[in-house]
């Protein structure tokens, strides 16, 4: 029974949202990048989480390594030892990376990414370019890696065995205690709440006074926020640029002005227009740096809490 | 010694309580502020792209509430109006069709009841007893009246042609979360849902439309479901490879495991439910479920698998949804190893984890649904251990 109700999809609209590939190429637009390419955009869009090597940064999935490494103790599971088709590296970095900046790479830079993470995992040289032409000659070293579901077979004993009611077995001896681990999430405490709301209620002060010398508990809580920003930014003494340019003196200062780094030309553009990294202008780009700096790279999702933010900005601060 | 609350007059049996215009939605009362979703902070790089748990240690009966549901997002829970949706359908059907919120509206629906259950519930106990307690060992969990329409029903409108043989279904968060479903699932009990237990679906779970899989891993219960592709091969997407497939001891890896085994875990009393009360009558309780079927039974030991009882179910089981057990015993105050054991409709008996190990090795992370071991203490208390 047809009901006669919705409205036919326009070729544009399918177009616009069916983006997948399939393990047979099935999708996949003309295309191609580089390695040498990819090497620059992975730097700026995904190291921040991936690492540079693609090696990973904190929990962030690592990508590279783990060759021969499914049966240990620990397997490592990256694109190079665990993934069983490119097509699904591609779908995932064009539909849905980088992690808060989804959709905005195009087609060629999604093929010298992938092309690029093939090379970090020493599946491809590094003069490689791939293309829709020569996607599926890559070898995957995973690809026979796997098994449909065969739970009904291999764990057929699970099924239809009359269960031991009595006398199922002599002795019982616990082999393992969860509290001798001791990872289990603590109740938070009365002490954690009131210093968050010491810390919130320092970050509301220093909104309302940006100019005041920041309150040291803020610039305390500032300076473990900024562990996430620690792969790309250093500050202090010896900073040096990174991914993204050392910090020192940046509050108050001129947009795109650390020395010997060469930025995007969305911050070039944003120095060209005057800028000001004053604390308004830090406090919005903290919390979306994508929404003040559009082709901006800094490919970081964001600070959500203003506590985080004002945190940041006043440990920032006493850099200067 | 007379009681102070009976004889001396209280302040609520005096003075007036709130109006009806206090809290025209209503939340749990302050008294109630620890049963609430918790995170695992260690488990993953960041808060956006996580998982909670679900507090079934303080629950009863089977019904979640949705405001203390487990959550699991890839890109963050996305704020997207009804008026904003849309649901295409594509790929190879005879017409291409996109339908808006009110569409779905007038399509005839169901009211279904089904538990949802992460694929990775359970997964941090693979190498042995870790997180102590049943919100974090088996908290992955919820399960609601779902009001939707039948997968199958879009599907007919659309018009399937004969060479379909999948679907991919995807979301439309930043993580085009996407799974590929045999066009059999999709024909029988899969649900396109708005509602859960009566009322809109909750933005974390996915408003205004999610799908709803019975009985097969929540990563396949995409939320915010605005794209149905029916394809001739599974997608083999990030969800389906590098993630949701189980490593065995040999290195390979089972993919396409979609049903949830049947599981059963006490949920009272239980690390964050100890005994307070002393030695006397004692009610344990938990949940029961399978992916393949109804509940049929649930054995409780009290020894740690030397002798079994079989507990009561609060009702029969239904298809895929959660049973409650009960076991009420008189306690003697004496320590307990408490285990449960579940049976469902297709004859599987829940075996123990060192059963499982025996097939899997250690590094599966999914489908872990082994029996779990309580040690209760002549105080009452309980901790999560591994037995011989």
């Amino acid at each position: 029974e047809k009901f006669g109700l919705g409205r036919p999809a326009l070729p544009e609209e399918v177009a616009a949202w069916d983006l997948d590939v399939a393990p047979d190429g099935t999708g996949l637009p003309a295309g191609s990048g580089s390695v040498e390419d990819g090497e620059m955009l992975f730097s700026e869009n995904c190291a921040v989480c991936h690492g540079e090597f693609a090696e990973g940064v904190d929990n962030w999935p690592k990508l590279a390594g783990g060759e021969d490494t499914l049966a240990d103790e620990d397997p490592l599971k990256t694109v190079g030892s665990y993934w069983p088709y490119l097509s699904t590296v591609w779908d995932y970095v064009h539909r849905s990376m980088p992690f808060g900046g989804a959709q905005s790479l195009s087609t060629d830079e999604v093929y010298a990414i992938t092309a690029y993470i093939l090379y970090s995992n020493y599946l491809v040289d590094d003069d490689f370019v791939l293309t829709n032409e020569n996607f599926l000659d890559v070898e995957m070293p995973n690809a026979d890696g796997f098994i449909v579901d065969d739970r009904e077979a291999s764990e057929a004993h699970f099924w239809n065995a009359e269960p031991c009611m009595e006398n199922c077995k002599e002795t019982v001896e616990i082999t393992m205690r969860a509290a001798v681990l001791d990872v289990t999430p603590e109740e938070v405490s009365e002490e954690v709440v009131k210093e968050q709301e010491e810390i919130k209620a320092a970050a509301e002060a220093q909104a309302t006074a940006p100019i005041a010398m920041p309150d040291p508990k803020l610039v305390a809580a500032g300076e473990r926020v900024f562990r996430q920003c620690k792969s790309c930014h250093q500050v202090g003494e010896g900073a040096q640029h990174r991914v993204g340019p050392a910090l020192n003196g940046v509050v108050g200062r001129k947009v795109g002005q650390a020395d010997g780094f060469r930025y995007s030309p969305g911050v070039v553009k944003a120095a060209e227009e005057g800028m000001i990294w004053d604390h308004d202008t830090l406090d919005a780009y903290l919390e979306s740096p994508r929404a003040v700096i559009p082709k901006g790279r800094m490919s970081f999702q964001g600070l959500r809490a203003d506590e985080d933010r004002e945190a940041v900005i006043a440990y920032l601060r006493t850099f200067n | 010694e007379p009681d102070p609350l009976i004889t001396e007059v209280q302040p609520w049996a005096q003075g007036l309580g709130d109006g009806v215009d206090a809290v025209p939605y209503g939340l749990p009362i302050e008294y109630e502020d620890d049963v609430i979703r918790r995170n695992v902070e260690w488990l993953t790089a960041d808060t956006i792209s996580s998982i909670n748990f679900t507090p079934i240690h303080a629950l009863d009966g089977t019904i979640t509430p949705q405001g203390c549901a487990f959550e699991r997002h890839h890109s963050g829970a996305i704020e997207l109006r009804k008026e904003d949706y849309r649901l295409m359908i594509n790929g190879l059907v005879d017409q291409p069709l996109i339908f808006t919120y009110a569409d779905l509206e007038r399509f005839p629906r169901e009211n279904r009841v089904y538990f949802c259950e992460c694929a990775a519930n359970s997964g941090m106990e693979w190498a042995g007893a870790q997180l102590n307690g049943a919100q974090f060992t088996h908290g992955m969990i919820h399960n609601m009246e779902y009001s939707g329409v039948p997968l199958r029903t879009l599907l007919e409108e659309a018009g399937v042609k004969p060479e379909g043989k999948w679907v991919y279904v995807e979301g439309a968060d930043a993580s085009s979360n996407g799974r590929s479903i045999p066009l059999e699932k999709a024909m029988d009990d899969v649900l396109v849902a708005f509602k859960a237990n009566g009322e809109a679906l909750r933005k974390e779970h996915g408003y205004p439309v999610r799908l709803v899989v019975p009985g097969w891993e929540g990563n396949m219960w995409v939320k915010w479901l605005r794209r149905i592709e029916v394809t001739t091969q599974a997608i083999e997407s990030r969800e389906e490879t590098s993630k949701y497939t189980d490593t065995l001891e040999d290195g390979t890896s089972r993919k396409w495991t979609w049903e949830m085994d049947a599981k059963s875990v006490i949920t009272s009393p239980s690390p964050q439910s100890p005994i307070k009360h002393g030695p006397g009558p004692l009610v344990i309780t938990g949940l029961a479920w399978s992916g393949r079927g109804s509940i049929t039974r649930v054995d409780v030991s009290t020894d740690g698998g030397k002798t079994w009882a079989t507990a009561r179910l609060a009702q029969e089981g239904q298809d895929k949804a959660l049973s409650r057990f009960y076991l009420d015993i008189t306690w003697d105050g004496s320590e307990m190893f408490l285990q449960s054991r579940a049976m469902d409709s297709t004859g599987y008996v829940q075996p123990t984890k060192d059963q499982l190990r025996e097939v899997r090795g250690l590094n599966s992370i999914y489908h872990n649904n082994g029996i779990q071991t309580w040690w209760v203490n002549a105080k009452g208390e309980a901790e999560n251990v591994e037995i011989s």
